[in-house]
């Protein structure tokens, strides 16, 4: 690791100042990806500011089927909330499956979705609830904000604050772990609700998480896992790496997407 | 059996400081002045170095200085060696191309070590190692041992024409040639044989420490054997006479193999301490331990096993391909050849067999033995023939196995070993019981009303440990003496030291070697400790690999458990006016036997050194020292069986249950023997299920050089084991053991993959079976 400045400011605007002045700076939410990266020297930030200990940024709410997850809040936090699986226990399985108890105590719900790594768990999440993601000045549909492999529709210096939903009438997500470094080689989480039927996938896009079309049109004709056996997966979009190829992805997309529907509550 | 002794289940000493963060690994040395060093390396597999400029590093903040191999040469410092010469079939000796420490005409794999950074901090090390300008001309590269030897192929080694090192033989080939004629049935198969990276949780690491005043060298360093490194290091690398070198291996975090052998780094760190002045530590990080650790397996073979109308095999043929990477590391050409195909015989009477083993250079990390080095190559091959047959031939694998085990001994094989002691089976039906192998079918239409498809397989192995006697090992190439020595200290007040050549990076020896002490005595466990790991402490030794600990360095101790035993009866008797072979010895007290007249073991042994009262012509002191070299290797067997539930939508497999029966000979502590059998098979299902090192064939770069793309086995990945022993004591040494370390890894993947393909009914599956792997066969099976 090359030697970095360490902030922990306690206001979302001292963190973005602090950015401001250091041009090389980067916020770091958990660190889960950051950390290793730079313990490789694979990124050299002059400064790290650590968004974790920002108190307005922390906290679960729910008010009747509305969600706000603070971007703070870990996965640890989100996978034993009781009021969050009270309307959407979908949510909580998905975090609990993230990485492991390490990475569960650390990592954050901002810190994930800010990365977007193609195999991380909450994007899925994210597009599959129709959540908004907030920010200091910003609020912009899951739909429009994961643009890419680590891309999103962030600026410099913008700082997600909380995440929120509506919650979905039912949910689910079933994931098919790289049995190496146990992100999702598969993950699809579906939900039925006020957003409509969605279906999100991670880990298998080659453009990172993707809505599937055909799906989302075969289950909101039939909320159930056989409604997805005549809809055919393109296996050209998919990714292809070491542990699995395009056309076994697409096979889990499909078999993970009718587990998700069964297991949906 | 007492509570302490031979037998009894005692929960490991050494646990306590393990468990409690007080374990003392090299890095977690520290001497005054200590400098820390960082190796540029190689990040082409192959190339030419044309120049090398440390100027820009050697003016950088904290860097004392980098030193490349062009220095290290001129001050005379050895090219690293294979120590077991093997000759070809055509009579011409192996063809070993020079390794050297520090590359400094051509590099031949990625990691390479180029020069050495010596500077206050690891980060300023680190900063200038990136500073280093190498210029490199590349080279074409090839990483496949099957395309190395093809015409054309990048020449590594000017040495070795085709990449070849050697072509060597083994067995009758014109008898297995007829035997395959005559045949009324033949299997013939391909088994791949996938490569392994180690993966200690410990990294490798050293600290060299050179005294000008002494002109001395001291080198902590993460090694199975530090005896053999002092040696190996004096007598080839000339980095210091033995007497000028002392080696001390400390708390070892995991070997598997990987901690055998000498790397370049060692050497260099020595040598830089004294270019330099300065004490200079190295250590691993994960990545370099990836790139530079020696891997395992990486095997190719052809095999055609032949069957007589009744299913008695009558010839088996082998033709083998072996990777050893790029360089010879130094017991590589010993795996594929003498600790391979000398067990190609298994557990059954073959009367012909014939292995032909080709050794080939690629540009990867050199491979050598890794926890059971060439006897799971062996077995693996062997059990999934023995598998493959039993369906072509439409019967029971289980009978199969049967009607061919080798059922009297001793029992000489084609293939050089004498087994002396087995019963397999009596472990073939202890496995089948305890899997409830009749139960099987019923258990498959279960899982089959669900939607998932199950598979029984069975794998029996032998594997020859107790590594090794001298003379035999010497005539078949061995550079050194596969021998183990101990020493036994009784001090004034009782208490006993017992310093042995074995080296223990996990195996429990601080416990199990003191049960063996405390069962002969009657002394409390805690009044013995057991020393090793430093050569200014232990005598001498040969160290841990191989499965000897117990068959050959138990042995030694109880050597000169022997002889201490001799001398104290020889004082207590004296003392008790009684005749010496009067004496017993029996719960700390040596007694005279039918009489009340006894002594405490801390008497006799404070009369061996105050010496008031001994025995006219005595020596004062209790304290014996033995050599033992054992007269044959042993021969540890077992059966394993797994049973498998295959998800045919996902390609995933879950072990419902894995049994191994293993006949170990004699057993000291059945907790620790069954802990090595639990790591070993969790080894084994990641060869099997997870495991595979992955070169990209055009660059060489290594893709699996992370734990994000390398899949280690988990608790999760596996169920809760059935372990049980069959006991045939080894009849060729005083303790009847055979050894256990690494029967799990040898026996566990046939087991598994058999229980795969039976699952999917398809044969055509290599390791590691992956979930693609398997949906892929699935949907081609049944």
């Amino acid at each position: 690791m090359y030697a970095a400045n360490y902030h922990r400011p306690s206001t979302v605007e001292e963190a973005a100042q602090i950015l401001a002045g250091a041009p090389e700076g980067k916020y770091v939410a958990g660190g889960m990806t950051m950390i290793p990266t730079m313990k490789q020297r694979l990124a050299a930030p002059s400064d790290i500011i650590d968004l974790r200990h920002i108190e307005s940024m922390k906290g679960i709410t729910v008010d009747g089927r509305k969600v706000r997850i603070g971007a703070a809040t870990t996965h640890a936090e989100v996978a034993s909330s009781a009021a969050i699986k009270a309307v959407c226990p979908a949510l909580c399985h998905l975090a609990g499956l993230i990485g492991d108890p390490h990475v569960r105590h650390m990592g954050t719900i901002g810190g994930s979705i800010a990365n977007n790594d193609p195999a991380a768990d909450y994007p899925a999440g994210m597009l599959g609830l129709g959540t908004t993601i907030i920010g200091n000045g910003f609020q912009i549909a899951a739909d429009d904000f994961f643009t890419g492999l680590f891309e999103t529709a962030l600026m410099d210096g913008q700082i997600i604050t909380a995440i929120e939903f509506e919650a979905p009438e039912t949910a689910g997500y079933e994931k098919f772990p790289n049995p190496a470094s146990r992100y999702a080689m598969t993950g699809v989480f579906v939900s039925k609700g006020a957003n409509g039927v969605r279906v999100a996938v991670t880990g298998a896009g080659s453009s990172g998480v993707f809505r599937h079309g055909g799906m989302e049109t075969a289950l909101a004709a039939n909320w159930s896992p056989a409604a997805l056996d005549a809809v055919s997966v393109d296996a050209s979009d998919l990714l292809s790496d070491l542990h699995g190829s395009a056309e076994y992805r697409a096979n889990l997309v499909k078999v993970m997407a009718k587990r998700a529907v069964a297991a949906a509550r | 059996m007492g509570v302490e002794g031979i037998g009894a289940r005692v929960t490991r000493k050494e646990d306590k400081r393990f468990l409690t963060g007080k374990g003392r690994y090299t890095d977690d040395m520290s001497v005054p002045g200590m400098k820390y060093a960082y190796f540029v390396r190689s990040p082409y597999a192959h190339a030419n170095i044309k120049t090398i400029d440390a100027s820009a590093a050697k003016s950088m903040p904290g860097v004392i200085d980098v030193l490349d191999g062009k220095q290290l040469l001129a001050d005379g410092i050895g090219n690293l060696i294979c120590g077991w010469m093997i000759h070809s079939k055509d009579g011409s000796p192996m063809k070993m191309g020079a390794w050297r420490p520090l590359a400094h005409e051509k590099v031949r794999y990625v990691g390479d070590a180029v020069a050495i950074v010596v500077a206050d901090s690891l980060g300023e090390a680190r900063d200038a190692a990136e500073a280093v300008e190498v210029e490199y001309e590349e080279l074409d590269v090839v990483t496949v041992a099957v395309d190395a030897i093809k015409p054309g192929a990048p020449q590594i080694h000017a040495e070795s024409a085709d990449n070849l090192i050697f072509d060597w033989e083994i067995g009758d080939s014109a008898a297995v040639d007829q035997a395959i004629a005559s045949a009324a049935h033949v299997t013939e198969i391909e088994i791949h044989n996938n490569r392994l990276s180690p993966n200690p949780m410990e990294p490798r690491a050293t600290l060299g420490i050179y005294d000008t005043g002494e002109d001395h060298y001291t080198c902590y360093t993460t090694s199975q054997n530090p005896h053999v490194a002092r040696l190996v290091m004096s007598a080839f690398y000339n980095v210091a006479p033995e007497n000028k070198l002392r080696v001390i291996a400390p708390d070892v975090g995991g070997g598997f193999g990987s901690k055998i052998y000498i790397y370049p780094e060692e050497i260099v760190c020595l040598w830089a301490s004294k270019k330099t002045g300065v004490p200079v530590k190295w250590t691993s990080d994960r990545t370099e331990a990836f790139l530079t650790d020696a891997h395992g397996r990486d095997h190719v073979s052809q095999v055609k096993m032949a069957f007589d109308a009744d299913n008695r095999i009558i010839g088996l043929k082998v033709d083998t391909v072996a990777n050893l990477g790029a360089y010879m590391s130094l017991f590589s050409s010993a795996v594929p050849t003498y600790l391979y195909a000398t067990l190609l015989s298994g557990q059954y009477d073959i009367p012909a067999i014939h292995a032909n083993v080709r050794t080939v250079y690629t540009n990867t990390v050199p491979v050598d033995a890794y926890r059971g080095a060439g006897r799971p190559e062996a077995t693996y091959l062997l059990e999934r023939t023995m598998e493959t047959a039993a369906r072509e031939l439409g019967i029971s694998p289980a009978e199969l196995r049967r009607k061919n085990f080798i059922r009297s001994f001793p029992h000489q094989t084609p293939v050089i070993m004498n087994y002396d002691a087995g019963d397999y089976e009596a472990s073939l039906e202890a496995a089948m019981g305890q899997a409830d192998w009749n139960g099987f079918p019923a258990r498959r239409a279960e899982a089959g009303a669900r939607g998932k498809k199950r598979g029984i397989g069975m794998s029996c192995y032998i594997e020859a440990c107790g590594i090794a006697p001298s003379q035999a090992v010497g005539s078949l190439g061995a550079g050194v003496g596969l021998w183990e020595s101990a020493e036994v200290r009784v001090n004034a007040v009782g208490t006993i030291e017992v310093l042995t050549g074995s080296h223990s990076h996990g195996q429990g020896h601080e416990t199990t070697f003191a049960q063996l002490v405390s069962d002969r005595f009657g002394v409390p466990l805690d009044s013995v400790s057991i020393v090793h790991g430093d050569t200014d402490k232990v005598q001498m030794g040969m160290g841990t690999y191989g499965s000897r600990s117990g068959a050959v360095g138990m042995s030694a101790i109880v050597k000169a458990l022997d002889k201490v035993e001799a001398k104290a009866k020889k004082i207590a008797a004296h003392l008790m006016e009684a005749d010496e072979s009067d004496i017993v010895v029996e719960d700390g007290e040596l007694k005279v036997a039918g009489t009340d007249k006894t002594l405490p073991w801390f008497q006799v042994a404070l009369a061996a050194y105050t010496a008031h009262n001994l025995p006219a012509g005595m020596e004062p002191g209790l304290k014996e020292t033995a050599f033992y070299d054992p007269s044959n290797f042993t021969f540890p067997a077992g059966c394993y069986i797994c049973e498998v539930e295959v998800d045919p939508e996902t390609g995933r497999t879950e072990i419902i249950q894995f049994v191994a029966a293993d006949d170990f000979g004699n057993i000291i502590n059945p907790l620790i023997v069954e802990g090595q059998v639990h790591g070993g098979i969790a080894q084994g299902v990641g060869q099997a299920l997870l495991e595979n090192v992955h070169y990209d064939p055009a660059t060489g770069q290594l893709l699996t050089a992370s734990f994000m793309d390398y899949a280690m086995p988990r608790a999760d990945d596996l169920p809760s084991f059935k372990v049980s022993h069959q006991v045939t004591a080894c009849p060729n040494n005083p303790l009847g053991i055979k050894g256990c370390g690494e029967a799990g890894a040898i026996g566990s993947p046939p087991a598994l993959i058999n229980a795969i393909t039976d699952a999917i009914g398809n044969n055509n599956l290599t390791m590691p079976a992956t979930t693609q792997k398997v949906w892929e066969a699935a949907r081609a099976g049944h």
